[in-house]
C-alpha cells in the first residue's frame, strides 16, 4: 500500500518528469534526431484508468532506463514524451497527434480501453504510424499500423473457460460490462462454450455507472450455474465481488478482466475472491524465472518503483513490447518504421516475464499479435494466488478464422466473432 | 417466477441506497438554495476517513463509521465558511484589501453549482495525489440471510433500517428543536427571521455541518460494500439528483417519497428486466416526473392543499 508522504514523492518526481519533456519540446532540438529515438508513451496515471494505467506507464519507464543502461538501441538513447492523457479520450486524440506531428515519435504505446483505441486508430491509420496496443482485449484488429501485443478474449477466455468447465461443469452464467468489449468478450464465452461442450444458460450486461449488485446476485442463484464468467470492468463493478461475498453467493467464477489488471485480490477483504480463477498471460504472482526469480521482474520493477502497489498484467505488455520493439530496430538497422514493420514481422521471439523457463514467446508477423504463454490462476479464501494451468495458446481467431495476414495485405479492420460463428449472433 | 423475498430485499436495498445517497443533498438543497455538486465527494471524504480509521487506524468498523461522519462535518463546515459563505476569504480581504471579494452562494443555483463542481474536481485529484489510486478495503460484516436457494447479505437489508431511522431523526431535529424551527424560519423570509433575533449566518452554517455529516454517513455505511477509489462518489451521483428532483421541495417527506417510489421502480424494473433497464426506468421516471411535476411529489401536493384551501 502507498502511504501519503511517498507517493506525494512520485507524484514530484512524475511532475518533474513532465516538466522535463515540456522543456525538451520548447528546446526545439528535433525529437528524432539522428543520436537518440524518440518513443511515446501515452498511459493513464489519473482520471478513471490511473488505477490499471499506472503501472503501465511505470513500467515502460523501467524497460526505456534498462535499455538506456545498457547503452540504448543500437548506441542510441531513447527518449519518452510521456504526458497524462488524464484517461480521457479527446485529449487522447490530441496528445496523439502531437506525439506523431510535433514530437516524431519513432513508436508509440498508448490507451487503457478499447474505446481509446478506437478513437486514435483513425489518427495512426492516417499518419501510418507504428503503434502498440498493449492492453487485453476483446481481439480482431488486423490493422498494419497497430500490433495488439495483449492477450484477445480468445486466448484469455480461452485459457480459464476450459480448465473451469472440466473442473465444475458445462453450465455457464455470464456477466459482463456493457460495452463493446464485454460484449464481444460474452460472445467468445459463447464460441469457446460450443467448442468444450458446455452452454451458456444466461447472461447479463450491467452499465458501467451500475455499483449495486442485489439482483444480479440473486438472479445468479436462481440460474444456478456450474460457473460464473465475469468480464465487468471498472471501479463500480468491482463493487460485485464484495457484495456478492457478502450475500454468499460461493459459486466459482473465471475472469478475464479481475486480479490481473487492478489487483482485487489486495485490495478487497479476504474472502471476497475466494475461488476466482483469472485467465491471463501475467500476474506478479506469475511463478517464472523471469519472473520472480531473485533480480527478476519483479525485483527490478520495485526497486524503482519501491511504493508502487502492483504490477499487473498491462504492465509487462508494455515491458517486453518496448524489448521487442529493441529487436527489431537493431534488426532493421534504422528506426524508419516501415523497416522496423518488417522487422517486427519477420517473427521475433523474446524470453518474456510471462514465459517459463527458456520458452520465449512470439510475435506473429502475420495478425501482429502474441502468441501468449496462458496462465489460469486462482485466488484463494486468504487471497493467495497460485497457478493452477499454463499453455502457449496462439492467437487462432485472426490467423485462422479470418484469414487476416497484414505481411500481404494492408487492412485497417476491427473483426468481431459475429462475422465467423452463428452461436455469436 | 418473481420471487417476492428477492424482490422485496431488493426494494429494501434500493430503497436504502436512494435515501441515503440523498439525504445530505436534500438538505442543503432544500434550506440553503446550493445544489451541492460536490456532494459525491463529501460522501467519499466519510467513506475515506471511516476506512483510513478502520484499517490504519485499527478502530473498530462502529467507531471508525462516527469518525467518518465527524469529519466530513467538520470538513463541510469548512468548506462552507470558505466556499459558500466566503466568510473567512472575506476576513482576510476586509483586513488587507479593506473590502468584500465575495458574496455568499445562497440562493444561487447556477453560481453554487460551478464553485462546488470545481470543488469536487480538486477534491477528487487531491485524494489521487495524497492516497493513490486506491485504497484497501472493509470486507462486509454480519454475513447474510439464506433463504430457499437464495441469499441477501444482512448488512444491506439492516441499511433500510438506518435510512428510516435517518429520515426519523431528520424530521424530529426540522420539527421539534430549536434549531429547526430557526432553519425553518430562514428558509421562509430570511430576513424577517433575521429581525426576530435568528441568527441566520450561523443556521446556514449549521445546515451545510449537518448535511455534509448526512453525505459523511452514507459514506461510512457503504465503505464496506464499495470499491475505494477517489472517484467513488460518482456511484451514488444518479440516485441522489434524482431522488431530489421526483422528492421536492420538502425534505424529509420529499425524499421519504422519493426513495419509496424510485426504489420501488428501480427494484421492480430490475427484478423482471435486468440491471440496464432498471437504470433506464430509473432516469425515464426523473424525465416524466419533471415534465409533469416540476416542483416534485411535495411540491405538487402542496399545490393541491393550496387549491383546496381557497376553494374552500
Amino acid at each position: 500500500m502507498t502511504d501519503g508522504i511517498t507517493s506525494r514523492r512520485g507524484f514530484l518526481a512524475s511532475s518533474a518528469a513532465l516538466a522535463g519533456t515540456a522543456l525538451a519540446g520548447c528546446s526545439g532540438g528535433s525529437a528524432s534526431s539522428d543520436d537518440t529515438i524518440q518513443l511515446g508513451v501515452l498511459e493513464d496515471r489519473s482520471g478513471n484508468f490511473a488505477l490499471v494505467g499506472d503501472p503501465k506507464h511505470k513500467a515502460s519507464m523501467l524497460a526505456i532506463e534498462e535499455i538506456n543502461n545498457d547503452g540504448g538501441i543500437d548506441g542510441k538513447q531513447i527518449e519518452t514524451f510521456d504526458p497524462d492523457p488524464q484517461s480521457d479520450n479527446q485529449r487522447y486524440q490530441e496528445l496523439t497527434r502531437r506525439a506523431i506531428n510535433q514530437e516524431n515519435v519513432d513508436a508509440l504505446w498508448a490507451g487503457y480501453s478499447s474505446a481509446t483505441r478506437e478513437a486514435i486508430r483513425p489518427i495512426i491509420d492516417r499518419e501510418d504510424q507504428l503503434y502498440f496496443y498493449t492492453t487485453q482485449y476483446e481481439g480482431g484488429v488486423c490493422d498494419k499500423n497497430v500490433f495488439a501485443v495483449g492477450p484477445t478474449a480468445r486466448q484469455q477466455l480461452g485459457s480459464v473457460l476450459p480448465y473451469l468447465v472440466e473442473e465444475y461443469g458445462p453450465k455457464i452464467y455470464t456477466i459482463a460490462a456493457d460495452y463493446n468489449f464485454g460484449q464481444l468478450s460474452a460472445d467468445w464465452v459463447k464460441v469457446l462454450a460450443d467448442e468444450n461442450d458446455a452452454e451458456v444458460i444466461g447472461e447479463e450486461f450491467i452499465p458501467l455507472s451500475n455499483s449495486q449488485f442485489g439482483s444480479t446476485i440473486n438472479r445468479i442463484q436462481q440460474a444456478e450455474p456450474d460457473f460464473v464468467m465475469s468480464m465487468l470492468v471498472g471501479a463500480n463493478h468491482t463493487s460485485f465481488y464484495e457484495q456478492k461475498a457478502s450475500a454468499g453467493l460461493d459459486v466459482p467464477i473465471g475472469t478475464s478482466t479481475a486480479m490481473a489488471q487492478g489487483y482485487e485480490h489486495r485490495r478487497l477483504d479476504p474472502p471476497a475472491m475466494a475461488n476466482i480463477y483469472a485467465g491471463v498471460n501475467y500476474m506478479e504472482e506469475i511463478p517464472t524465472e523471469h519472473n520472480t526469480s531473485e533480480g527478476g521482474f519483479v525485483d527490478r520493477y520495485f526497486q524503482k518503483f519501491p511504493d508502487a502497489p502492483y504490477l499487473n498484467e498491462e504492465a509487462e505488455n508494455n515491458y517486453f513490447s518496448i524489448y521487442m520493439y529493441k529487436m527489431a530496430v537493431e534488426q532493421a538497422g534504422t528506426t524508419e518504421q516501415p523497416e522496423v514493420r518488417e522487422a517486427l514481422e519477420s517473427g521475433i521471439t523474446f524470453g518474456a516475464p510471462e514465459a517459463p523457463g527458456e520458452e520465449e514467446i512470439a510475435l506473429d508477423g502475420a495478425t501482429h499479435h502474441v502468441d501468449h504463454h496462458m496462465w489460469v490462476m486462482r485466488a484463494d479464501d486468504q487471497h493467495n494466488v497460485e497457478a493452477v494451468d499454463d499453455r502457449v495458446i496462439p492467437e487462432t481467431f485472426l490467423s485462422e478464422t479470418v484469414g487476416c495476414d497484414l505481411t500481404q495485405e494492408d487492412e485497417e479492420t476491427q473483426y468481431t466473432p459475429q462475422d465467423f460463428y452463428e452461436e455469436a449472433g | 417466477m418473481v420471487n417476492g423475498l428477492n424482490l422485496l430485499f431488493q426494494f429494501l436495498d434500493s430503497f436504502a441506497f436512494i435515501v441515503l445517497a440523498a439525504a445530505g443533498l436534500a438538505i442543503i438543497f432544500g434550506i440553503m438554495g446550493v445544489i451541492n455538486l460536490a456532494h459525491g465527494e463529501f460522501i467519499m471524504v466519510g467513506a475515506y476517513a471511516t476506512t483510513l480509521a478502520n484499517i490504519r487506524g485499527g478502530l473498530p468498523l462502529p467507531v471508525a463509521m462516527l469518525v467518518g461522519v465527524a469529519v466530513t462535518a467538520v470538513f463541510g463546515l469548512v468548506v462552507e465558511r470558505v466556499v459558500i459563505s466566503g466568510t473567512v476569504p472575506n476576513a482576510l480581504s476586509q483586513r488587507f484589501l479593506g473590502r468584500k471579494v465575495i458574496e455568499p452562494l445562497y440562493d444561487r443555483l447556477a453560481d453554487s453549482m460551478v464553485a462546488t463542481w470545481g470543488l469536487s474536481l480538486i477534491m477528487v485529484q487531491g485524494v489521487r495525489i495524497v492516497l493513490g489510486n486506491s485504497l484497501d478495503q472493509i470486507g462486509t460484516p454480519l454475513g447474510n440471510i439464506a433463504y430457499s436457494g437464495f441469499s441477501y447479505s444482512t448488512y444491506r437489508v439492516l441499511l433500510s433500517v438506518v435510512a428510516l431511522g435517518v429520515l426519523a431523526l431528520t424530521y424530529y431535529v426540522f420539527t421539534r428543536t430549536e434549531y429547526g424551527m430557526r432553519a425553518r424560519a430562514t428558509i421562509q423570509d430570511e430576513d424577517t427571521a433575521r429581525a426576530l433575533g435568528v441568527d441566520t449566518e450561523r443556521t446556514y452554517m449549521t445546515t451545510f455541518a449537518i448535511g455534509s455529516g448526512l453525505a459523511g454517513l452514507t459514506g461510512a455505511l457503504y465503505a464496506p460494500t464499495i470499491t475505494m477509489v477517489p472517484g467513488l462518489g460518482s456511484s451514488f451521483l444518479v440516485e441522489a439528483f434524482v431522488a431530489v428532483v421526483v422528492g421536492g421541495p420538502s425534505v424529509v417527506l420529499g425524499t421519504t417519497l422519493a426513495g419509496g417510489l424510485l426504489g420501488a421502480i428501480n427494484a421492480a424494473v430490475t427484478n423482471l428486466f435486468g440491471t440496464f433497464f432498471g437504470r433506464i426506468a430509473l432516469l425515464v421516471t426523473a424525465i416524466v416526473m419533471i415534465r409533469f411535476l416540476p416542483d416534485g411529489i411535495t411540491g405538487f401536493v402542496e399545490t393541491v392543499r393550496e387549491r383546496r384551501q381557497e376553494g374552500a
